[in-house]
C-alpha cells in the first residue's frame, strides 16, 4: 500500500496526534524520528488490545517515515511489546536471582498450575497471558514479585497471588 | 599559546603500537592505524566502509595513556588514538581478552565447517585457529535459528551467524534499503527480515562478502567448489560504464564465481549483483558450441574452415555486387575495445564507415559536436562529494548502480541530487526533487531550467534556448538555484536521454546548464565500453584518431537497411532503440553474419551465419570506463565448445579477405596499435552544447521505457539467478491512473501494445509514478522484445 494509507487505516486520528506530540520532542530527522518509535508503539499497542500486529507496526513505521525493519527491531526487542495476540491481562513473574532465592520459581509453578497454562500461553477464556520473562523486573527489595499489566505486586505468597488473580476481570 | 605548540602538527598524534612508534591522523581509531601499519588485530564487526558498532569485542587491545593503563582492554575499532598512547595488541591481558571473546562467539556456532561453503575462507575459522581453544568447555545446548529465504542470490544458514551486523549496516548505509535487522534480543537475537520479505537490493551480493562466517553465502555458487581449489584472476565487469573491478574464480577454466576486486577510484570494494552473477550466462543452455551456416534455408552445424569460407565468399559477394559502403557493422557496447577496433577496421577496409555501437540511441543529430569519447565529466569517486547534481532523463540506480551509490552518498552528506524524468522512480535515497513530465515535454522542461539558471546568473539567454519559449516553474527555479549556489555541481544525462527522440537537444541544453552553472557535464551510456567504442572508431562519423567518417549511424542502418551486416554480441530484439525494425533490417539484408556466444531461434530467423565467439571471462581485452580508465584483463575461462575469442576471429577474417595488417598474434598487440593512435586526456564534454538543432517535440500517447536492471545485455539476460529476482519480472505496461481511466483499462488487464507493426500483449499496472499520456514499458524484459522505439508513438487496446 502506498504512503499514508497504512497509517490512516490502522491508526486513529487521536493516536496520530499523540504520536505527533512525541515527535515534537525530538529533532525532525531520521535519528529524531527513531526516538519516537517506543512511545508510538505503546500508543499503537494500547489501542489494539495489548498487542502489535504486523500491519500496525508497518503503519507506525510509515507514519514515522522509517524503514519497517527498524521498527520491527524495537517491537521484537522489548518484552513490553507483544507481537502476537494476548489475553486481557499480562502477568509476568520474576524468577531472576533475587526472586529465585525467595521462591519465585515455586510461585510461577503455582500460577501455571492454577491457570492451567505454561509460560507464553494465554488462558482459554482470554483472561490472562503468562508472559516470558526476559530480565530481572527490578523489584528485588520486594522479592518474590510479579508484574500484572503495569502494577508491581511484591512480597508475594501463593495466597496473595491467588487473590490477585481472582480479582482480574 | 607559545611557539612550541605551533610547531607541532595539530592534526597528527604519535602512538606506539606493539613497540612501533607511528604518526597517525588525529581522530583515527587504533584499528585504522594498526591496519595501515600491517599490524593484525582480529575483528568481526568492524569494516572500514561501515559504521562502527563495536559489538563483537574481538578487537580488544591493551591501552596505556601517558603511562597510565586503561582499567580494562578497549575495542581497537572504537577507540581513537591519542598523543602518547601506547597500544599492545599482544600483551597477556589483550590475548586473554581476545581468547575469552572467541570462546563466547563459538558457544552457539555450529561445528559444521566441513559442509560450510565459507570453510577455507572464513574469518571465524581463521581467528579461532589463532585464538580459540582446541577443546570446548561448553556442554549446554547450542541454539539453532530458522533460515529465511532472502531470494535467489543469497543463501542463509543463520545458525552460523555471530551477529556482527555487517549485513544490516551495509543495507542501511550503502544499499539504502534497510531490508535486514537484528530481531529479538539477547540469546534470542536473529538477523533477518522478521516478515520474510527477502533482500532485493541491486547491491545485495556484497553482504555475502561482508559476512565473516558462513551465515550468508553465494546461492548460485553453493557447493560448486572449495575456496582452495579455485584460481583467481582479475577481470572487469562489462555491464555498465563504471567497469567494476572483479576477480574471477575458476576451476580448470570454468568460472565458478565472481567477487569484487578492490579499486577505490572505481568500485571501492563493492560490485552490483549483475557484476557478480552475470557470469552464469556464459554457461547458459543456448550457448553455441560450433559454427552454424544456413544453406537453402536449413541451418547446419559445420567446422570452422567451411564456416569461414562461406562467410568470406558471402562478404565478398556483397561488396562486389553492392559496393563496400553497403556493408554495416553493429557491435555491442560491452564488446572489448580490441574487438571494436578490429571490426571497425575490417568494415572500413572493405569500404564502409557504417559501424556503430550506440544501439539504443535515438537521436544522432549532434554527432559532429561530440567529444572524443563519452565521459562522466569528473572522476567517479568525486560524485560522492558534490553539493548538487542534476540528472536529466536517468535512473542511475538501474543504469549504473555503483554511480548511484556515489550520488546517494552525496545526498546523505546534504547534497542536492535532482532529476528531470519522464516518470518517478524508486530511489534508495531521498532525492531533493524529481521533476516528472511527459516524455515529450522533457526538452521544454530542460529549457526551463536553462532559462531559470540564466536569469539567476544574470546572463542573457542564447537565442536557441529562448526559442523553446519555456515557462519557468517552481521546480525549474529550484533546480537552477541549487546548481547556481552549489560550490561543486555536476550535470548528467542518462539512458532516457540516449533513447529520447530529441536526445541531441537534451544533451545540448544539459551542457548549456552545466556551463552556465560552472558544473561538470557527463553522459551515462549503455554497456561497459561505449568510451572504448568511440576511441576505437566504432562510430560511423569518426575514425580512429579523429579522421572524418561518412558512414550511417545505428539508427540509419536500421531505418534504411544495408545489404550486408556483421553483428557482434548483439540480440537486436532487446539491444536496439527500435528492436522490431532492427530484426527486420537484419532479416532483409542479403547476408547477415552474427558473431555471438549464443544462438537463439530469433537469431536464426535473421542471420545467415552464426560464428561462436568467446564470452565474458573467456577473452582478453580492454574496457574503457566512463572516467577514461583503460582496464585490461586476460582471458581466464576456457571458451565453451569450439568458440573463439572474437579478436582472433576478426583477425582471421581480415586475412582471409586479403586485407593488410591483420597479423596480430595477441590482443596486447592490437591494444598497443590502437593506443598509439588515440589522443589521451579528458574530453571537452561541453562540446555537446550546440545551437544547430531544429526543435522536435513529440506529443500524444507515447511509449517510454528504460532498460531493465537485469535486461542490459545478452549475458545478464541469461543470468539464471538474476532472472529469478524481483526486478526481472516480465514486462508490464504501466499507465497513469488518469490515462488508464481515459482508455477504460484497469489494473491487471491484458492489453495489446502496438508500435507500428510491432505488438506485444502485456499486463497493465496502474501507477501514479508515470505521467499522463505515457505507456511505460521497460526494455530487455520478457514481453518487451521486438517492440518499436524505446520512446515513441504507441497505441494500447484492451484484448
Amino acid at each position: 500500500m502506498s504512503s499514508e494509507q497504512l497509517a490512516e487505516k490502522y491508526l486513529t486520528a487521536h493516536q496520530r496526534e499523540e504520536i505527533d506530540h512525541w515527535l515534537a520532542k525530538y529533532p525532525d530527522d531520521d535519528k529524531g524520528r527513531r526516538s519516537a518509535v517506543i512511545p508510538a508503539l505503546h500508543i499503537a499497542q494500547e489501542g489494539n488490545g495489548g498487542w502489535l500486529s504486523r500491519e500496525l507496526i508497518d503503519a507506525v513505521a510509515e507514519y514515522l517515515g522509517l524503514p519497517t525493519t527498524k521498527v520491527y527491531e524495537v517491537a521484537t526487542f522489548y518484552s513490553m511489546f507483544d507481537t502476537s495476540p494476548v489475553g486481557r491481562h499480562k502477568v509476568n513473574v520474576c524468577t531472576n536471582v533475587s526472586c529465585m532465592l525467595r521462591g519465585g520459581e515455586e510461585l510461577l509453578a503455582h500460577i501455571e498450575e492454577r491457570l492451567g497454562i505454561t509460560v507464553g500461553e494465554t488462558t482459554a477464556d482470554g483472561r490472562v497471558t503468562l508472559k516470558h520473562e526476559d530480565e530481572c523486573l527490578a523489584g528485588c527489595t520486594g522479592a518474590p514479585m510479579m508484574l500484572v499489566d503495569e502494577v508491581y505486586h511484591t512480597n508475594l505468597t501463593p495466597e496473595k497471588v491467588d487473590e490477585i488473580l481472582e480479582n482480574l476481570e | 599559546m607559545n611557539a612550541k605548540v605551533e610547531e607541532t602538527k595539530p592534526d597528527t598524534v604519535t602512538v606506539t603500537i606493539d613497540g612501533r612508534e607511528v604518526a597517525a591522523p588525529k581522530g583515527a581509531t587504533i584499528i585504522q592505524v594498526a591496519d595501515e601499519q600491517g599490524i593484525d588485530i582480529p575483528r568481526f564487526c568492524y569494516h572500514r566502509k561501515l559504521s562502527v558498532p563495536a559489538n563483537c569485542r574481538m578487537c580488544l587491545v591493551d591501552v596505556e595513556m601517558n603511562g597510565r593503563p586503561a582499567p580494562k582492554p578497549l575495542p581497537a575499532c572504537a577507540t581513537a588514538v591519542g598523543d602518547g598512547m601506547t597500544v599492545s595488541t599482544q600483551s597477556e591481558r589483550a590475548l586473554k581478552a581476545q581468547r575469552g571473546v572467541m570462546e563466547f562467539l563459538l558457544i552457539n556456532h555450529p561445528l559444521d565447517c566441513p559442509i560450510c561453503d565459507q570453510g577455507g575462507e572464513c574469518e571465524l575459522q581463521d581467528v579461532s585457529m589463532g585464538y580459540g581453544r582446541s577443546v570446548s568447555r561448553f556442554v549446554e545446548r547450542k541454539r539453532s535459528v530458522k533460515d529465511e529465504d532472502l531470494g535467489p542470490l543469497v543463501a542463509t544458514e543463520m545458525t552460523r551467524c555471530i551477529h556482527c551486523t555487517r549485513c544490516v549496516r551495509f543495507l542501511d548505509e550503502i544499499a539504502g534499503t534497510s531490508e535486514l535487522g537484528g530481531m529479538y534480543r539477547g540469546e534470542h537475537m536473529e538477523i533477518g527480515t522478521w516478515v520474510g520479505h527477502g533482500v532485493h537490493s541491486e547491491l545485495s551480493g556484497n553482504i555475502i562478502d561482508l559476512c565473516p562466517v558462513g551465515a550468508l553465502t553465494n546461492k548460485p555458487f553453493r557447493f560448486r567448489a572449495r575456496a582452495w581449489e579455485m584460481l583467481s584472476h582479475p577481470s572487469v565487469s562489462p555491464h555498465d560504464p563504471v567497469g567494476a573491478n572483479l576477480n574471477l574464480h575458476h576451476v580448470r577454466g570454468t568460472i565458478k564465481r565472481v567477487v569484487p576486486r578492490e579499486n577505490e577510484s572505481v568500485n571501492e570494494n563493492w560490485i552490483a549483483d549483475r557484476d557478480r552473477f552475470g557470469y552464469q550466462g556464459v554457461y547458459s543452455e543456448d550457448r553455441l558450441a560450433r559454427p552454424m551456416i544456413k544453406l537453402d534455408g536449413q541451418w547446419r552445424e559445420t567446422d570452422w574452415e567451411t564456416a569461414l569460407e562461406h562467410t568470406v565468399s558471402a562478404l565478398k559477394s556483397v561488396v562486389s555486387r553492392h559496393g563496400g559502403e553497403a556493408l554495416g557493422a553493429l557491435v555491442s557496447p560491452s564488446a572489448t575495445t580490441e574487438e571494436m577496433y578490429l571490426l571497425a577496421r575490417l568494415v572500413r577496409d572493405l569500404g564502409s564507415d557504417s559501424i556503430d555501437h550506440r544501439l539504443r540511441q535515438a537521436d544522432f543529430r549532434d554527432d559532429d559536436h561530440a567529444p572524443e569519447r563519452p565521459s562522466l565529466g569528473r572522476p567517479i569517486a568525486d560524485f560522492e562529494s558534490v553539493d548538487a547534481a542534476f540528472v536529466v532523463g536517468g535512473y542511475p540506480r538501474w543504469e549504473v548502480p555503483l554511480l548511484n551509490h556515489r550520488l546517494r552518498q552525496a545526498s546523505l552528506r546534504g547534497g542536492d541530487v535532482m532529476f528531470l524524468n519522464p516518470r518517478a522512480h524508486d530511489w534508495n535515497f531521498r532525492p531533493t526533487l524529481e521533476h516528472v513530465v511527459h516524455p515529450g515535454a522533457m526538452v521544454e522542461a530542460a529549457a526551463a531550467v536553462a532559462t531559470a539558471l540564466a536569469e539567476s546568473r544574470g546572463e542573457s539567454l542564447p537565442q536557441w534556448v529562448a526559442a523553446y519559449g519555456a515557462t519557468v516553474g517552481d521546480e525549474h527555479r529550484r533546480i537552477a538555484d541549487a546548481l547556481a549556489n552549489a560550490g561543486d555541481a555536476a550535470v548528467l544525462t542518462g539512458g532516457l536521454v540516449e533513447g529520447h527522440p530529441a536526445g541531441a537537444e537534451l544533451r545540448a541544453l544539459a551542457a548549456y546548464v552545466a556551463r552556465t552553472a560552472g558544473a561538470s557535464f557527463g553522459v551515462l551510456t549503455a554497456g561497459g565500453n561505449s568510451a572504448g567504442g568511440w576511441l576505437a572508431g566504432a562510430v560511423p562519423h569518426r575514425q580512429v584518431g579523429g579522421g572524418q567518417g561518412r558512414g550511417r549511424d545505428a539508427g540509419a542502418m536500421i531505418r534504411e537497411g544495408m545489404s550486408g551486416f556483421i553483428t557482434l554480441g548483439v540480440e537486436p530484439e532487446h539491444d536496439f532503440w527500435n528492436g522490431a525494425a532492427a530484426e527486420r533490417a537484419l532479416g532483409e539484408a542479403e547476408f547477415a553474419l552474427a558473431l555471438s556466444p549464443w544462438a537463439t531461434p530469433r537469431m536464426k530467423a535473421w542471420a545467415d551465419v552464426i560464428l561462436p565467439v568467446a564470452s565474458f571471462g573467456e577473452t582478453a581485452g580492454t574496457l574503457v570506463n566512463a572516467q577514461g580508465d583503460w582496464q585490461t584483463f586476460a582471458g581466464v575461462g576456457r571458451p565453451v565448445g569450439e568458440a573463439r575469442p572474437a579478436w582472433r576471429l576478426l583477425r582471421v577474417l581480415g586475412n582471409l579477405l586479403d586485407l593488410d595488417g591483420y597479423d596480430y598474434q595477441a590482443p596486447d598487440e592490437i591494444h598497443a596499435d590502437l593506443r598509439g593512435r588515440v589522443r589521451g586526456g579528458e574530453p571537452d564534454m561541453l562540446a555537446w552544447e550546440n545551437d544547430t538543432l531544429e526543435p522536435r517535440s513529440p506529443s500524444g500517447l507515447m511509449r517510454a521505457g528504460g532498460v531493465a536492471l537485469y535486461g542490459t545485455d545478452a549475458l545478464v539476460r541469461r543470468g539464471e539467478a538474476l532472472q529469478r529476482t524481483s526486478q526481472a519480472r516480465p514486462a508490464s505496461a504501466v499507465l497513469a491512473p488518469a490515462t488508464a481511466a481515459a482508455l477504460g483499462i484497469n489494473e491487471g488487464e491484458t492489453v495489446e501494445v502496438r508500435q507500428g507493426e510491432a505488438t506485444s500483449r502485456l499486463t497493465v499496472t496502474v501507477d501514479a509514478a508515470v505521467p499522463a499520456e505515457t505507456v511505460w514499458v521497460d526494455a530487455g524484459l520478457q514481453g518487451s522484445e521486438a517492440l518499436g522505439p524505446l520512446m515513441g508513438e504507441v497505441t494500447v487496446t484492451r484484448v
